[in-house]
């Protein structure tokens, strides 16, 4: 049990996926504009990472390793998450159209996000088994919702306030981006997993 | 001791209250011209109900209101109506309004006035209904019609009815001297009030800094069951949530009114003017207005007929013009800048501060925003005026609004406290006002879009019926035209007998052909799968009772056209008469044979039945 | 060796097709029909059905919208519906396409009677029927539903109809916003 917990305060905090292992940046500065798109987009990776990753743990584990197949463990995770994205996207388009148009490219984007496939092979290297598997994938999932409603609360704050116009836009994001993960890096040492 | 709460935040900026309170209310006079806004009040405008050059009595009745929320308009005093017309009124914006101008005749005559010896025999909303033919208003500054006011909503009963004598706002002191001055006025006011409402408990509320008008409502109320309770000095205490909070805990809630949770609050000079009318029966026609500021050398309180010109009372005061450098109408956190003082005195006309230079200084430039929370901690009504302040500047009305932007009731307390001097009252009024608009202009679209829509339905449904009416037409066309040919069968044979007879049978015949084939014609055009009739069909073709009616009125109307026109032709002597001549006799012999053909249509018909 | 490579194939392809089967019936169950954020956009536009866009009123231009198209097209909508649907959609904002009109005061439509012959072309040509009138008989504008899309004024054959911008009334008016006061710091770096 307490193992469980660790694994999920490891991976929301300790060693978060956006700002400590740098994964998954992309979809981190490219939608957090609105607090709405950020929560939407949190979500539909939420479901991703989790659903991901517990078939990527199944495809490997009943599918790859008994056929001697682990060298197409890539390909294979590759696969299982572009299906799982196209799923996500068909069920974003019938719940939410406005969510589907404002989230526009980064939905099918979230298959190229190296923080889903990180998760899937990082899955492989913990040998973690398959409850594990899941609260890895959850716990990667929720910290990296934790970071980018942070990010997107702030960023429309910073939007509206009296940035100098050499920071406006992009830089003043990446500055306070590398502040958020400094703070991040007080959590180092608080669980070792 | 009364219980008293505290409300959040607040401030304590200077009084200024002294100048004005070391005399005692003046009497105006009557100045020279009046003029009465026809909108003094929330809701519609007045509309006039005198015209130029009436006569008018003191207390006469100039403007009501017919439909929509408002209260009538009565003249100050006796005189003549000399005009109706766009001026200047007491507005932020400096705009005109329509207003009506009372020469006064200086008789000061008052009309017939009936006061009402006991308002207790009377029905509660004839006492209303005379309190709004008083024309009064709430004379605490907003202006709402007082009748209504007194009116809650049948599910809320009012259990607390208070009197507002805080008068919180610095250097005004109006309602102080009438408290000091008419104490027993305003009780009177406050029986009737009582009265109508039924509180169980009545409560008028001073602050602290008025000793003199505490004693002198205490006095008053002497041996009644009203307390007359000192609140602590507290800008904005007088504002009607606050005051509410202070005396009884309760928060009104958002987007309620004190009526919610059982509470009401009158300002002192509106009992007064309640009083007046029931028991003088004289209508609001005059307020205690306070004239202060380091530019006139006789600061006070003015008893000032309304629609007196602020230029009057400034001169009654003492003005300097020299060292008048700002007029401001109200007190110095909630009032406007007047661009002149040309405007008339009205209802909520409370103060007029002529400020000298360094009186009211103008503000120091706007600088940026330090995060401080100062705002914060001052806003009475517990908002986040920074955020507030970030969304209106951005033009983000949307969050504003969820951050209960409506809520704040522009006391200007976290604008007093900034220390970089932003006018956040300023952005709230301006990001109010565009969500206004903005609201206004969705209702405009919706209505627009279901007019649209509605048009929309209504020219296909239209275009239907064409469609099916058309469909329908020929369809019957098709059907009597398969029943004609059915009995052309059975008359075909007696037809033929006899030779003068088949000659006029080929003549009908020959008609029938072209009518079967121009049928055909027509059959073709419509969309109803309807056989054409082929043009080969001699003999066998029925005549068409209806197509030879018709040819005959066609061949009729066209000899009726060349007729006439030939008879103006002829008046006129023109050249072509004799070609019209030629004409009228060609259509008539169309006539005659569409007649005949008819006629042998009908006779082969009959033939054959 | 050939084997697992022959296994290697055949297991990635079996794994493609029940994939792709369970898209397949994914796609069906979570169809959908028409497109709902035509609605959300619609009711942003200001629906005076002008045509000043290039699309026959409001609601192509939605469409069109929710298909990708521009959102500045719309001069009665003027920056504050621009603002309105980029905030909707999550796109930047962008200055009004001049190509399609500038933005203007509020107008309405005003028919001077003694010139008006009755021929219905402009009730006709009206989106919002804000025209009454009939054949023959006088036509008047009724102001409070005039939405000023100015498709009246072409039809008339007498050329009879004026748009008259509405003035600003006492009830109307609004705060403006304060005035940006220049900083201290500002004001200096101007003078240096």
């Amino acid at each position: 049990m307490a193992e469980y917990l660790l694994i999920l305060v490891s991976t929301i905090l300790v060693n978060n996926f956006v700002l400590v292992q740098f994964l998954g940046l992309c979809p981190f500065m490219g939608v957090s504009g609105k607090l709405e798109t950020a929560m939407g987009m949190s979500l539909a990776t939420t479901f991703v990472l989790t659903l991901a990753s517990v078939c990527s743990y199944l495809a490997y584990t009943y599918l790859l390793a008994p056929l001697g197949l682990a060298f197409l463990k890539t390909i294979t995770f590759i696969l299982v998450i572009a299906v799982v994205v196209q799923f996500t996207e068909m069920v974003v388009r019938k719940t939410s159209p406005l969510l589907y148009r404002v989230l526009g490219i980064f939905l099918p984007l979230i298959t190229t996000n190296c923080a889903v496939l990180g998760v899937a092979l990082l899955n492989l290297n913990k040998n973690n088994n398959f409850v594990e598997s899941v609260l890895y994938g959850f716990g990667a999932a929720a910290g990296f919702s934790l970071v980018l409603v942070l990010f997107a609360a702030m960023r429309e704050r910073i939007a509206v306030a009296d940035v100098p116009v050499a920071f406006r836009g992009a830089a003043i994001g990446m500055m306070t981006a590398g502040l958020m993960s400094l703070a991040f890096l007080g959590f180092t040492g608080l669980v070792t997993v | 001791m009364t219980k008293l709460w505290d409300f959040h935040g607040g401030i304590h900026p200077p009084e200024n209250k002294q100048q004005s309170t070391s005399r005692p209310i003046r009497n105006a006079g009557i100045p020279e011209l009046l003029v009465l806004p026809l909108q003094q009040h929330i809701g519609q405008p007045a509309e006039t109900c005198v015209t130029v050059g009436d006569r008018v009595l003191k207390g006469q009745r100039i403007a009501d209101v017919r439909d929509g929320l408002g209260v009538p308009v009565h003249a100050p005093t006796s005189g003549t109506v000399e005009s109706i017309a766009r001026l200047p009124v007491p507005h932020p914006s400096g705009m005109d309004d329509w207003c009506i101008t009372l020469r006064p005749d200086g008789k000061d005559e008052w009309i017939d006035r009936q006061p009402i010896t006991d308002y207790r025999q009377q029905d509660r909303q004839n006492i209303l209904a005379v309190i709004r033919n008083a024309g009064i208003a709430g004379l605490g500054g907003a202006g709402f019609p007082t009748d209504i006011k007194l009116r809650p909503p049948k599910d809320r009963k009012v259990s607390t009815l208070i009197l507002n004598g805080a008068e919180c706002e610095p250097y005004i002191t109006a309602d102080d001297m009438t408290m000091r001055e008419r104490a027993t006025e305003i009780l009177d006011g406050l029986k009737v009030m009582a009265w109508i409402l039924r509180p169980e408990r009545c409560v008028i509320a001073i602050e602290d800094n008025k000793p003199e008008a505490l004693a002198a409502m205490q006095t008053a109320a002497a041996g009644t069951q009203t307390e007359v309770v000192a609140i602590p000095t507290k800008y904005p205490s007088g504002g009607e949530k606050q005051l509410v909070q202070i005396l009884t805990g309760l928060e009104v809630p958002h987007g309620g009114i004190p009526a919610d949770i059982g509470v009401m609050c009158q300002n002192v000079g509106t009992a007064v003017a309640v009083g007046r009318a029931i028991f003088r029966g004289e209508p609001l026609i005059s307020r205690v207005v306070t004239i202060t500021g380091e530019a006139v050398t006789g600061p006070g309180n003015f008893d000032t007929l309304l629609g007196t010109p602020v230029d009057y009372l400034l001169t009654a005061a003492g003005l300097q013009p020299d060292r008048l450098d700002r007029l401001v109408l109200g007190g110095p956190m909630m009032g406007y800048t007047l661009p002149s003082p040309d405007v008339p005195v009205v209802k909520t006309s409370n103060c007029i501060i002529a400020a000298s230079v360094s009186e009211l200084p103008a503000p120091p430039p706007e600088q940026p925003c330090i995060r401080c929370g100062m705002c914060a901690d001052a806003c009475p009504m517990e908002l986040l005026p920074q955020q507030l302040l970030w969304h209106s500047r951005a033009g983000e009305f949307e969050k504003a609004e969820h951050l209960n932007l409506f809520d704040c009731i522009e006391c200007g307390a976290c604008s007093y406290v900034c220390p970089s001097s932003i006018p956040l009252v300023q952005y709230y009024r301006f990001a109010k006002g565009e969500i206004r608009i903005q609201r206004a202009e969705q209702l405009k679209s919706d209505r627009a879009r279901e007019r649209f829509e509605a048009r929309q339905a209504r020219l296909e449904r239209e275009q239907e019926e064409k469609e099916a009416r058309r469909k329908e037409r020929a369809r019957a066309a098709a059907e009597a035209q398969a029943q004609a040919r059915k009995k052309a069968e059975a008359v075909e044979t007696p037809a033929q007998a006899g030779e003068a007879d088949a000659d006029r049978a080929a003549k009908a015949a020959l008609v029938q052909q072209a009518l079967a084939r121009k049928k055909a014609k027509a059959a073709q055009d419509s969309v109803a799968p309807v056989e054409p009739a082929g043009p080969a069909r001699p003999a066998a073709e029925a005549p068409d009772i209806e197509a030879l009616e018709k040819q005959l009125e066609q061949a009729r109307g066209k000899l009726d056209t060349m007729q006439s026109m030939l008879d103006d032709a002829r008046a006129a002597g023109a050249d072509n008469v004799e070609k019209l001549e030629r004409a009228v006799a060609k259509n008539h012999d169309r006539v005659q044979r569409a007649g005949q053909a008819l006629e042998e249509a009908r006779k082969a018909l009959q033939a054959a039945d | 060796m050939w084997t697992s490579i022959l296994i290697a194939i055949a297991v990635l392809l079996a794994l493609a097709v029940i994939f792709g089967g369970l898209l397949g019936f994914a796609a069906e169950r979570f169809r959908v029909e028409g497109n709902p954020l035509v609605d959300q956009i619609d009711a942003l536009l200001p629906q005076t059905q002008c045509g000043q866009c290039g699309y026959p009123g409001c609601r192509p231009y939605a469409e069109s919208i929710a298909l990708g198209g521009a959102i500045n097209k719309c001069p009665p909508g003027g920056e504050a519906t621009i603002k309105a649907l980029a905030d909707l959609l999550d796109v930047d904002p962008e200055p009004l396409d001049a190509e399609h009109g500038v933005e203007q005061a509020r107008r309405v439509a005003v028919i001077r009677e003694d010139e008006c012959i009755g021929c219905t072309k402009c009730i006709q040509a009206c989106p919002v029927d804000a025209i009454l009138g009939a054949a023959k008989h006088m036509h008047t504008v009724i102001e409070s539903e005039c939405t000023g899309c100015d498709l009246c004024v072409e039809p008339c054959p007498v050329d009879c109809i004026d748009m008259v911008t509405i003035e600003p009334d006492i009830r109307s008016w609004t705060w403006n916003p304060p005035a940006p006061h220049i900083i201290a710091t500002d004001r200096q770096e101007a003078h240096a």
